[in-house]
């Protein structure tokens, strides 16, 4: 097996007083999609924010490309969640992947050929070529979160780190969002940790589910994780897990959103 | 009737006042371009209340300079300073920021109204730090004035990419390593010098007319990165040249001709902008539908 492009060594988190997880060693190799499960507040984005540097581990040590992580990492991706009232909706898509061409760079960055190219190279690869002049309020969810996979690659990235991407999209979005993500994992052997609520838009694409629960964790592949008595044993309660035409349904969990979208199941 | 008309326009000796007040012209011409800029920043990062907030304390601290002798610039400069500082530090959220605002503006009034009635001087230079002057720019105000909004340009243009990333991106911009925090004091500060800047020629209750409605006049007709900038740069400009090219020959202040141009360009470009963009969602439906 190659080097893995993150390694998490017996991690442990704590926010305002409260250990969110400890112990945590999680591998992530080049081209491996892993999913970030579990209940509000397990501290499933804040992991994200570990490796991005942005918070520091109360104890063990998180490696990228075999270096201790830092701020600002080019080579790591990033998509946030798509939210309507962001500042970025004022402005056009292409401008949207321009800012993670050379957003962080110091200057005016005067308009040049090679940016406008590798810009229009980024719109394409993502299949948002043809609305890219027009306003991002403007576009559907699913067109928006396009251009967040565009502006991810732009650093041509080893990891890709996505916190709920697909969160308020309708299900065909979903369904389109992650396999554009999926495609480009594959073809550019990227890892990929995918923070979501809900598995099922990605539970054919997943090598392995991380699952965050009551300051614990369980990793491995969805069949072995995703277990009445395996998430039993995690929350201490009793949960069933129901498989029901290739999708998974999670019953009992604390504040659980794992329901399916459609009947939407009260108690959260 | 005709009396006000002659108050408010008077070209008769207009080639003698224009020799006389080019320096107000230059001023108008710098003050501009630099308003025009930030003003694009105010608007993306939803400032224009702060802006507000800062005008007030600025003309405290002018109104305070003018009662010691610090000098008007000065003390305009320093309360600008101080109240860009304090709401960049204390309310990194909008909600924060607002209230904190609101707090600091009627102080820095009240502070204001003070200094001004201890002030024994003439009654015009107190009235003139809220609502504009009408007097001429001398050399070394224009020489401090061009070299504020130096600063600011200069400023803006350093950090125009990763201020960018951070005002539009916050969340992304962060997680690429820009430096949010620190952008956003930095901001701050330059924000503060331009309404230091702004009160000399316009007065401290109608900067927002510089540093604000170009700018939104400009984001009604445009989306580009480049286009947004220059148009609000040109109607700030115009707005302050046109209103000292009017104003040269009447007996009132200059900043209702500022802020009248300023408003007239805002309202055309909100009609335009919207016959803009029906069709451009228009457009993006069938550039949708046909793909």
């Amino acid at each position: 097996m190659s080097e893995p492009v993150l390694s998490v060594r017996d991690a442990e988190l704590r926010l305002g007083g409260r250990t969110l997880w400890s112990g945590l060693d999680l591998d992530v190799a080049p081209g491996e999609f892993v999913a970030v499960l579990g209940a509000n507040g397990s501290g499933k984005t804040s992991l994200l924010k570990t490796v991005l540097g942005q918070h520091p581990l109360a104890a063990g040590e998180i490696r990228f490309a075999g270096e201790p992580v830092r701020r600002g990492d080019r080579r790591i991706g990033y998509i946030p969640q798509q939210r309507g009232q962001d500042p970025a909706m004022r402005i056009r898509g292409r401008d949207l992947v321009r800012l993670g061409v050379d957003g962080e760079r110091w200057g005016p960055g005067w308009p040049s050929r090679a940016r406008r190219e590798r810009v229009d190279s980024l719109l394409d690869a993502v299949g948002a070529s043809h609305y890219a002049r027009v306003p991002v309020s403007l576009l559907s969810g699913g067109e928006q979160q396009r251009l967040r996979v565009g502006q991810a690659l732009a650093g041509d990235p080893l990891l890709m780190l996505c916190d709920e991407p697909l969160g308020s999209l309708d299900l065909r979005a979903q369904r389109v969002v992650s396999e554009l993500i999926d495609r480009h994992r594959r073809e550019r052997g990227f890892g990929v940790l995918f923070v979501t609520h809900d598995v099922n838009p990605v539970l054919g694409m997943v090598d392995r589910v991380l699952y965050l629960a009551g300051g614990t964790f369980r990793i491995g592949p969805p069949d072995e994780v995703l277990t009445s008595a395996v998430l039993s044993e995690l929350y201490q309660a009793d949960i069933d897990v129901i498989r029901s035409h290739g999708r998974v349904v999670i019953v009992g969990a604390p504040d659980h959103s794992h329901h399916e979208h459609e009947h939407p199941v009260g108690g959260a | 009737m005709n009396d006000w008309w002659t108050q408010l326009f008077d070209f008769s000796d207009y080639g003698a006042l224009l020799a006389l007040l080019h320096n107000s012209i230059l001023a108008g011409a710098v003050l501009g371009i630099a308003g025009g800029l930030i003003g694009v920043f105010v608007m993306t990062r939803d400032l224009a209340f702060a802006v507000h907030g800062i005008s007030e304390l600025s003309f405290a601290g002018a109104a305070a300079g003018l009662l010691f002798g610090i000098g008007v610039v000065e003390g305009s400069i320093i309360g600008s300073l101080a109240a860009a500082l304090i709401i960049g530090l204390l309310g990194s959220r909008a909600r924060e920021r607002n209230s904190i605002t609101a707090v600091l503006m009627p102080f820095g009034l009240g502070l204001g109204i003070l200094c001004l009635a201890l002030y024994p001087g003439r009654a015009s230079t107190k009235f003139g730090l809220l609502t504009g002057q009408i007097v001429a720019v001398g050399d070394p105000q224009l020489g401090w004035l061009a070299a504020v909004c130096g600063i600011v340009v200069v400023g803006l243009l350093v950090l125009w990419r990763p201020l960018s990333f951070a005002s539009l991106d916050a969340e992304v911009a962060a997680a690429r390593g820009v430096p949010v925090r620190f952008l956003s004091i930095a901001f701050m500060l330059l924000l503060g010098l331009a309404v230091a800047a702004s009160i000399q020629i316009v007065g401290a209750l109608l900067v927002l007319s510089i540093l604000v409605t170009p700018a939104a006049a400009a984001l009604r007709i445009s989306s580009s990165p480049l286009w947004v900038p220059l148009l609000s740069m040109a109607f700030a400009l115009v707005s302050l040249v046109g209103g000292i090219l009017l104003a040269l020959g009447a007996s009132v202040p200059i900043s209702p001709y500022v802020t009248t141009i300023s408003f007239l360009i805002w309202a055309v470009c909100v009609l335009a902008g919207r016959r803009r963009r029906d069709r451009r969602t228009l457009g993006a439906t069938k550039g949708v539908l046909a793909a």
